[in-house]
């Protein structure tokens, strides 16, 4: 039976992919000759092309922001309680696009896609990709849908360096830029967390030195740890205690190394999932991706300098269970921008979710969207 | 002068007088901004462009959604998003009462911007006497909160902060102190039920 169509929802959509044939220069010196984005759209382009906003996702995301799939109904979109027709990114008033970053796993270009020169999966010769690279590819989507100029451009964690990076490659190509849970580069404790995650995967006997699609095996092992870590970084400690506290996964302490605690069989559990849908060569360049994303190396460590390209008019959002990239690192970009005498609004939300809240739906959040986006003029 | 106008200034008679000394185009910073309604009011009657802070998130949202620009920080804890003589003007409309380190906003105040307009209610009014000399904390339309509810925890008088101003070495370059929306020139320590200056540093 279907179950009741939900008319909050954008329904079922499908992904789509754009090939293109000309080559695209990497910010670290290597070429791509072709390449592939896969991406979704909701809502409608008016005929102004005036009402686009381009969502940019995080780490383990994907093109599928919103809506489902029609022989997938469970599979639904990793920002829909944001994006559908009255929620607050409006489909009946936007036209949203999702996209997928350059060396993904989950459609566009990336390490498993087959290397032109050789016939066989890139594995490990596919370059390390960069946000910068990110925005270029994006650039290129925008001009073969016709889009001009976005109304907005919006993301979370790694989404919002996009969408910081957006302001920056193209600063007249951007109305405005929603900036959430973000930070203008990684600190050392942040590179710290990526270098563990990936040396969980490099030192996986199965990882081959990236190539190992050819060997029919993946760095399964590695990838769990990798997601592990990541997920304590996601979670605030009061949020993991709330969830989880101390509770025992069986009847009693087992004094042995089985799972004792409930977080032991969550992480465990989040590990495994993740191991069987993601792909370690593409997680090894986005936490590099991560890394290397810093807009004021270029200007001596001055951001206030590196934002003064910027034209867009900004909300930055942070939240203060956040410990991965905390309020205080979005209020340097806040500073930066006010120094620019730019146009900007600066939300610090008092959610328990930690760097995970810009996920979920606090209604302080997204009535503040909401309101945002409601003032935008098409 | 718009409806809506009209009725904020009859609500917050202090905002006219904020608006008065505002020069167009001037850049604003205020703090306590409530729902963004004078600075709305700024951009619309002076094209001033300006800045809110505030830290309670409903108010916060209505700023967003009257389409001013809102920071969401304490100001108790400093103006440090801001760099020196970033504005033209800095606003504190009715807040100075329930900030808790006075003399340091006061200061940042004039750190970040060239003038500093500071309203509050003024304790020193004859009602409010009159209730304290009868044995009772005040409540008034200026005043309007019971001791056990209000958000106030440093009252003053014109004259207790005339006094401060001149230990911090502010100079008071205008007074505007109102009853009723109405100026009030005569004994204003004990007439007026509202203070409204316009500040700079020495």
């Amino acid at each position: 039976m279907n179950a009741p169509h939900d008319p909050s929802s954008v329904g079922a959509v499908v992904a789509q992919k754009a090939k293109f044939d000309s080559p695209i220069k990497l910010r670290g010196g290597a070429e791509l000759p072709a390449f592939e984005l896969a991406y979704e759209t909701y809502g409608t382009l008016n005929a102004a092309r005036s009402n686009a906003v381009l969502v940019c996702h995080a780490l383990n995301a994907s093109h599928h922001v919103a809506g489902y799939y029609e022989n997938e109904k469970e599979n639904v979109g990793w920002w829909d309680n944001l994006v559908g027709p009255g929620k607050p990114l409006d489909t009946n008033r936007f036209f949203v696009i999702g996209t997928n970053y350059l060396g993904s796993c989950f459609g566009s270009t990336g390490p498993a896609s087959p290397n032109p020169a050789t016939g066989k999966p890139w594995g490990a010769d596919f370059p390390v990709v960069t946000v910068e690279d990110w925005v270029e590819a994006q650039a290129r989507l925008a001009d073969r849908l016709g889009i001009e100029r976005f109304a907005a451009v919006i993301g979370g964690s790694l989404g919002a360096m996009q969408a910081l990076q957006w302001t920056l490659s193209y600063p007249e190509r951007i109305r405005h830029s929603l900036v959430i849970a973000a930070a203008p580069k990684l600190s050392a404790q942040n590179i710290a967390f990526n270098e563990v995650a990936r040396h969980a995967i490099m030192s996986d006997p199965d990882f081959h030195g990236g190539h190992y699609y050819e060997k029919g095996v993946v760095p399964a092992r590695g990838l769990r740890i990798a997601r592990m870590i990541g997920h304590i970084t996601y979670l605030s400690n009061d949020a993991m205690m709330e969830k989880f506290g101390r509770l025992l996964r069986r009847d009693a302490l087992g004094f042995d190394f089985d799972v004792d605690f409930e977080i032991e069989s969550y992480l465990r559990y989040q590990g495994e999932k993740f191991s069987t849908y993601f792909d370690a060569n593409t997680y090894l360049r986005i936490t590099k991706a991560l890394d290397y994303f810093d807009p004021a190396a270029d200007f001596g460590g001055d951001l206030t300098h590196a934002l003064a390209r910027a034209k867009a008019a900004f909300l930055v959002v942070s939240f203060k269970s956040d410990w991965r990239f905390a309020p205080a690192r979005s209020r340097e970009m806040v500073r930066a921008l006010l120094d620019n005498r730019r146009i900007v609004s600066y939300l610090e939300i008092d959610a328990p979710g930690g760097h995970d809240a810009f996920l979920l739906e606090d209604p302080r959040y997204h009535s503040a969207l909401k309101a945002y986006f409601a003032n935008i003029d098409l | 002068m718009k409806n809506e106008e009209k009725a904020l200034i009859t609500a917050r008679p202090d905002l006219a007088a904020i608006a008065q000394w505002v020069a167009p185009g001037a850049r604003v910073l205020d703090l306590g901004c409530g729902d963004g309604a004078l600075l709305r009011y700024l951009w619309e009657a002076r094209q001033a462009p300006g800045y809110g802070v505030e830290i309670e998130d409903e108010r916060v949202i209505a700023c967003v959604a009257n389409d001013v620009n809102v920071l969401q920080v304490d100001l108790e804890s400093g103006l440090s998003l801001f760099s020196d003589g970033s504005f033209d003007c800095v606003v504190l409309s009715q807040t100075l009462q329930a900030v808790h380190r006075t003399e340091a906003v006061l200061r940042e105040m004039l750190r970040v911007g060239r003038e500093a307009i500071v309203s509050f209610p003024n304790f020193g009014h004859w009602s409010a006497r009159l209730q304290v000399a009868l044995g009772r904390m005040p409540v008034s339309k200026s005043l309007p909160y019971e001791w056990y509810e209000t958000p106030n925890v440093h009252h003053c008088t014109i004259t207790d902060f005339e006094d401060l101003c001149r230990r911090l070495a502010i100079r008071i370059r205008e007074r505007l102190v109102l009853h009723e929306g109405r100026p009030i020139t005569v004994m204003p320590n004990l007439l007026g039920s509202l203070a409204v200056y316009r500040c700079t540093a020495a």
